[in-house]
């Protein structure tokens, strides 16, 4: 399916990151939008909040979080595609009911514009704290994606991906972006609708009566059931069988929670979305994702000046971790270094995953700014020794 | 002859259409008001001939909660106290919907009670039906903001010291367009409030005050189920368009009970439609939902 023209900016524009972003989220279809004022995510609630009337969508100032979730997933089971935006302080308490959209598997999209942590931390200034939140912030065992883009541009780009992915894999999908990006304004090229591939959300082709809403297949992926066409089905955040009827037991438990995991896991290629660049022969690489990967490039220029053979990756999906191609260059390469602004996050991850085989640095703090390019170079130069 | 009798008696529960029998027995006690509850709504969606195909229900969490699961219609289960926002979104996506809320007084006014006044004061075109059984009996019997001043819980052993909402003040002082309070004793009554809560355009309410036999009625010493009830019938007074101010529930006292609200008023969507068109004149498309395309 191409995205309808009537949604989609065409053209060269000059926007923030959160603008990009809602415009993204506009192309991508999303009709419906549930959110609370929050810094620095509160554009793109905005921005969407002047932009729906006339494209048919209605944006909603929620009373709260909590509420803005429940309304995402409601909107989303009545069929149409939905996101929300928030920070911080708004991720903790949307993240009971992110958990209800990983049970009920509900298609939605959700951004987390970063900032300074813990509590009301530093409302206006960037961090990537919140990272393993948004990995493990509900309580129980479940998979996650989570997007980080770098710029306005790729704001828009992987807002329009986060919905498709979401569709693809019915569950809610994050955007872990940051002040910095959210903020920062560039130009942004929005293509012509034709040019952006939407993934259509999949619909049982059974008859009422014969659907249920979490029928096993191949892809594990079940079609959805649409409201109001007398499929009567039932859905519920207690574990549930194929019939999405609550089933209180260990063995519906295990089947239930390992299906919500093993639908990312067993997709993780296709999931998983690195951009690499001269990791081949390299000794040492940098990791990094989000604003973090704009702000390695110096400090690798130079240390390349210097003769040190660097590569790098950005990860545009940190959720799932790309375990694989990590463990496969920690027997190749002499350093791997995670740059992040918190203490050390996502670097546990690349850590676990390297497993001795190399030395894993770690150039992060505690937010506030971005780093220092010159740290950055240190730890290049001590980890290439 | 006789075998006729039998088999017609067997194929046909006059409830079985709206509930799902590949579910029933039930969960909830004997004596507890929810089915009676239960039986209530679905006669009223019998009554009014609806198409069952265009009815939603969303429940939280708790014996009310349970609702949703037993209700051969849409049903959705969702998290403690988010029923009401979760049906907000389901709402605005399919209007075209009847949208009902059943849930219990913890759920829908503790842990529930921000979206409860904000979706009242929205006036989303909703009905809410709130089983008042004054206390948290899912859990096992713990004080509730509904339970009455000095009532015994298991988290007030010694009587409850906290006055407690007066719901259908709540409601109708946060712009619910339709209150109405009933008991479970009221099995007729309770039916029409729900019928004309779902016909209402608008946040519609209605308060079932509902026996818990196995929790408040034990720890209180109020007797068996068939106690309560009689109880509900020597001291409900059925007060139309009474005073808000006047139907507090104190310890046994009397319960007030009627239609007490039942006003017009523009819904949220209306609203929204309405202050687009301001804006927009005739380029704005006045919103019917689902992806904006109808």
């Amino acid at each position: 399916m191409k995205a309808d023209p009537k949604n989609v900016l065409t053209g060269a524009h000059y926007l923030d990151g959160n603008h990009a972003c809602a415009e993204g989220a506009i192309a991508a279809g999303c009709k419906f939008f549930a959110g609370y004022p929050i810094t620095p995510s509160t554009e793109i609630a905005e921005r969407v909040s002047r932009r729906f009337p006339l494209i048919g969508g209605v944006f909603i100032q929620m009373e709260d979080e909590l509420a803005s979730m429940n309304a995402i997933l409601g909107a989303s089971w009545g069929g149409v595609r939905s996101m929300s935006c928030t920070s911080g302080p708004g991720f903790s308490l949307m993240m009971e009911n992110f958990g209800l959209g990983l049970m009920l598997e509900t298609p939605c999209v959700l951004v987390n514009v970063q900032r300074g942590g813990p509590s009301t931390g530093l409302p206006t200034l960037p961090g990537q704290a919140d990272m393993m939140q948004a990995r493990w912030g509900s309580h129980g065992d479940y998979e996650v994606i989570a997007l980080a883009p770098d710029s306005p541009q790729e704001s828009f780009e992987l807002a329009v991906h986060a919905f498709n992915l979401s569709e693809k894999y019915r569950m809610p999908v994050l955007i872990m972006t940051d002040e910095c990006v959210g903020h920062m304004t560039e130009k942004v090229v929005i293509p012509d609708a034709d040019q952006i591939e939407l993934i259509e959300r999949r619909y049982t082709d059974k008859k009422p009566g014969e659907a249920w809403p979490f029928e096993e297949t191949e892809d594990l992926v079940s079609p959805m059931l649409p409201v109001g066409q007398g499929y009567k089905f039932h859905v519920t955040g207690l574990t549930h069988d194929y019939r999405g009827y609550p089933v209180i037991n260990a063995e519906a438990q295990h089947k239930n929670v390992s299906r919500l995991m093993d639908k990312v896991r067993k997709h993780a290629d296709d999931i998983i979305w690195l951009e690499e660049k001269d990791v081949d022969g390299a000794d040492v690489v940098v990791v990094s994702y989000g604003i973090s990967s704009r702000v390695v490039q110096p400090a690798i220029q130079r240390a390349v000046k210097d003769g040190i053979k660097v590569g790098q990756i950005k990860m545009v999906t940190v959720w799932p971790f790309p375990e694989k191609r990590i463990a496969e260059l920690a027997g190749k390469v002499k350093s791997l270094i995670m740059v992040e602004m918190n203490f050390g996050q996502v670097f546990l991850e690349m850590d676990r995953c390297a497993k001795g085989k190399c030395e894993t640095y770690l150039v992060g703090h505690a937010g506030g700014t971005v780093h220092k390019p010159d740290e950055i170079y240190k730890t290049i130069k001590e980890a290439a020794k | 002859m006789s075998a006729k009798v039998e088999e017609q008696v067997r194929e046909e529960h006059p409830l079985e259409k709206i509930l799902r029998m590949d579910r029933i027995p039930h969960i909830w006690c004997p004596t507890c008001g929810l089915g009676t509850t239960v039986t209530a709504l679905s006669s009223a969606l019998e009554q009014l001939q609806l198409d069952t195909n265009k009815v939603a229900v969303v429940s939280g969490i708790g014996c009310t909660g349970r609702v949703a699961g037993y209700m051969k219609l849409d049903s959705f289960h969702t998290t403690h106290g988010r029923a009401v926002p979760f049906a907000v979104g389901l709402h605005i996506a399919r209007p075209d919907l009847k949208t009902i809320v059943f849930s219990g007084d913890g759920d829908l006014i503790s842990i529930g009670g921000n979206h409860f006044i904000h979706t009242a004061r929205r006036n989303v075109d909703m009905t809410i039906i709130c089983v008042n059984n004054f206390i948290y009996a899912m859990t096992g019997g713990q004080v509730a903001p509904t339970t009455p001043l000095t009532a015994k819980a298991a988290t007030t052993p010694y009587g409850n010291a906290e006055h407690p909402f007066n719901l259908p003040l709540l409601a109708a002082s946060s712009g619910a367009v339709y209150v109405a309070r009933w008991t479970a004793l009221h099995v007729r009554r309770l039916t029409v409030a729900i019928k004309e809560a779902i016909q209402k355009p608008g946040f519609s309410f209605v308060e079932v005050i509902a026996p818990c036999s196995t929790l408040y009625a034990r720890i209180n010493k109020l007797g068996t189920g068939l106690d309560l009830m009689k109880f509900y019938h020597d001291n409900s007074v059925i007060r139309h368009g009474a005073d808000l101010n006047d139907v507090d529930i104190d310890f046994q006292s009397k319960i007030v009970v009627g239609k007490f609200v039942d006003i017009e008023k523009p819904t949220y969507i209306d609203c929204l439609n309405a202050g687009n068109k301001r804006a927009f004149g005739d380029k704005y498309k006045p919103y019917g939902g689902g992806n904006g395309d109808n």
